[in-house]
């Protein structure tokens, strides 16, 4: 069954949910990675171990957590592990599947940039950082990047190279010996992109319901190539959007009079 | 051996103008009060080192009393900017702020290396990205496979401050939950202040607990709901209200520098800071100044 109305964040979500394979470890970050991991593992991937970078290993969250301190991650989760222990043990030690990542801006080759706008020294807008980022992308065996389409996000230049995806195309990654495969899909609000197995430039391989594929194209800074074939992502069922939308509603009665 | 001091008397004797201080906490057991009364004794030209300076860090900074900050990310965590730190290295205000950052990965070593008493740690990581231009990371060569490495300068801060949830009448500390790097930062440190929800007659802390003797503490201060508005799991949730209207209170200088020198430079301690917040019947905060 399909549902009648969505929003493009919800498609987002669900589209970015569906890619968690049952039973993967998954590094997730706060927001919109965080919905759609819970969303996996509420819906096709209930043995999802999901990991916050805080060091809650198997965590459970009923609701989800303000920020990756958050007690209910710690409380609910299989283990609680130091800083070093997650980043040494877990993640440089090749643990870890699947990684969620989120930035200012992305090119062509699924490089990241979460650092500056404008130049280093006298930035425009400085930006949080790198954060886990770089060790994520290096080492997880594969890595999401959700990102809202728009020519300032997906630029035919980064200000800055916070996170390596592809580098500069092919090989990059195989000459720094980097042991995750890198980006396999940019989950955005209108479309997806994939890699090409050849070149490893992102290519335009999906549009979500209602979005064509010139929109998508406009949406870009850089020439984006579409697929011989641009599927349409199937729009969300009826039950992933009644598990999101339970899920944002718990998670609002829980944090309400705090918010 | 850790001295049970006030945190008044615990800052006056351990943090100084100029040091490195590491205020550490993972979004969780954010030590506020002690930033705060490093605020009322007016330090200044620290090094604020910490893997995600959040609203301590930047009621430091936009109070003048940092030079420099270490740091791998830097936001008010779930809700955005960090606006006194964004307006230091945006427009130098109110002074310029030197910056080295890293990778989360890169200061966990760092730190490690630190309590370790080695030079650096070592990892895979900076590699490919443009944070290696803008840090002292170097790489070397593995003597054994030829594989090349990032190599980090150890952190030996002149101060660790942490906050826990108990300590003994020893010194004695127990931290529990998302417990971060401070065991790395307290061990790295040269001394250490550590704020804790209560001091007990015995921890009655379970075997493998993450404890730290009261020998490598130099201060034990009781500082109930000493990490306010952040999370003491066991003791109370995150104050998100606090989290998102403190956007809007350090969006604008004038704003913020009311709010500090009502709340912080007026008040003798962090219970009057909560009380002066709780005035006119507002649980959490004040309302917005200027309005």
């Amino acid at each position: 069954m399909v549902a009648n109305s969505y929003t493009s964040d919800e498609m987002m979500t669900v589209a970015a949910a569906r890619m968690v394979r049952n039973g993967t470890s998954c590094f997730v970050g706060i927001g919109l990675p965080s919905a759609a991991a819970n969303l996996a593992r509420l819906t096709h991937a209930p043995d999802t171990v999901l990991i916050y970078e805080s060091g809650t290993i198997g965590a459970k969250p009923n609701v989800l957590p303000l920020s990756i301190g958050d007690g209910e991650l710690a409380e609910n989760a299989d283990s609680v592990v130091s800083l070093v222990e997650i980043f040494y043990y877990w993640l440089m030690g090749g643990r870890i599947g699947l990684g969620f990542l989120g930035a200012a801006q992305i090119d062509r080759f699924g490089n990241l940039n979460s650092t500056v706008i404008g130049p280093y020294e006298k930035p425009k807008t400085r930006l949080p950082g790198a954060g886990g980022a770089p060790a994520i992308a290096a080492s997880c065996g594969e890595v999401l990047v959700t990102l809202r389409h728009s020519p300032r996000a997906f630029v035919p230049k980064l200000d800055f190279v916070t996170t390596l995806g592809y580098g500069e195309g092919a090989g990059s990654r195989q000459k720094l010996r980097f042991p995750g495969k890198g980006p396999t899909a940019v989950i955005s609000d209108l479309a997806i992109l994939t890699p090409d197995p050849k070149t490893k430039e992102l290519i335009l391989t999906s549009v979500h319901p209602g979005v064509t594929a010139d929109q998508v194209i406009a949406a870009t800074g850089w020439p984006l190539k579409a697929a011989p074939e641009v599927q349409t992502t199937p729009p969300p069922t009826a039950i992933e959007l009644s598990v999101l939308r339970d899920l944002n509603e718990r998670t609002a009665r829980a944090h309400a009079g705090q918010a | 051996m850790a001295s049970i001091l006030s945190l008044k008397d615990a800052v006056a004797e351990f943090v100084h103008d100029g040091d490195t201080v590491a205020l550490e906490g993972f979004t969780h057991l954010i030590p506020f009060a002690a930033g705060h009364e490093i605020i009322r004794q007016k330090r200044r030209n620290l090094t604020l080192i910490r893997l995600t300076p959040d609203l301590i860090y930047d009621q430091m900074i936009g109070m003048g009393c940092a030079s420099k900050m270490v740091f791998s990310w830097g936001g008010n965590p779930g809700v955005g900017s960090i606006h006194r730190f964004r307006d230091a290295v945006e427009n130098q205000w109110p002074r310029p702020l030197e910056i080295e950052e890293h990778e989360h990965a890169g200061m966990a070593a760092a730190f490690a290396a630190g309590a370790a008493n080695l030079p650096f740690g070592i990892l895979r990581g900076y590699t490919g990205t443009e944070l290696a231009g803008h840090t002292p990371v170097k790489f070397i060569e593995c003597p054994f496979t030829g594989e090349q490495l990032a190599a980090v300068p150890a952190l030996r801060p002149d101060v660790a401050i942490v906050h826990a949830q108990k300590a003994d009448r020893r010194g004695n500390v127990w931290l529990w939950g998302v417990v971060g790097v401070q065991k790395e930062a307290v061990l790295a440190s040269k001394c250490s202040i550590v704020t804790v929800e209560e001091i007990v007659d015995d921890l009655g802390a379970p075997m493998n607990a993450v404890i730290l003797p009261g020998w490598v503490i130099s201060a034990v201060c009781e500082v109930k709901g000493g990490a306010f508005p952040s999370y003491a799991l066991g003791y109370y949730p995150r104050d998100n209200a606090f989290y998102k209207q403190w956007d809007s209170i350090s969006k604008d200088r004038a704003t913020f520098l009311e709010w500090m020198q009502r709340h912080v430079m007026e008040t003798a301690d962090f219970a009057e800071f909560r009380r002066s917040l709780e005035k006119r019947g507002q649980t959490i905060l004040s309302p917005p100044v200027n309005l």
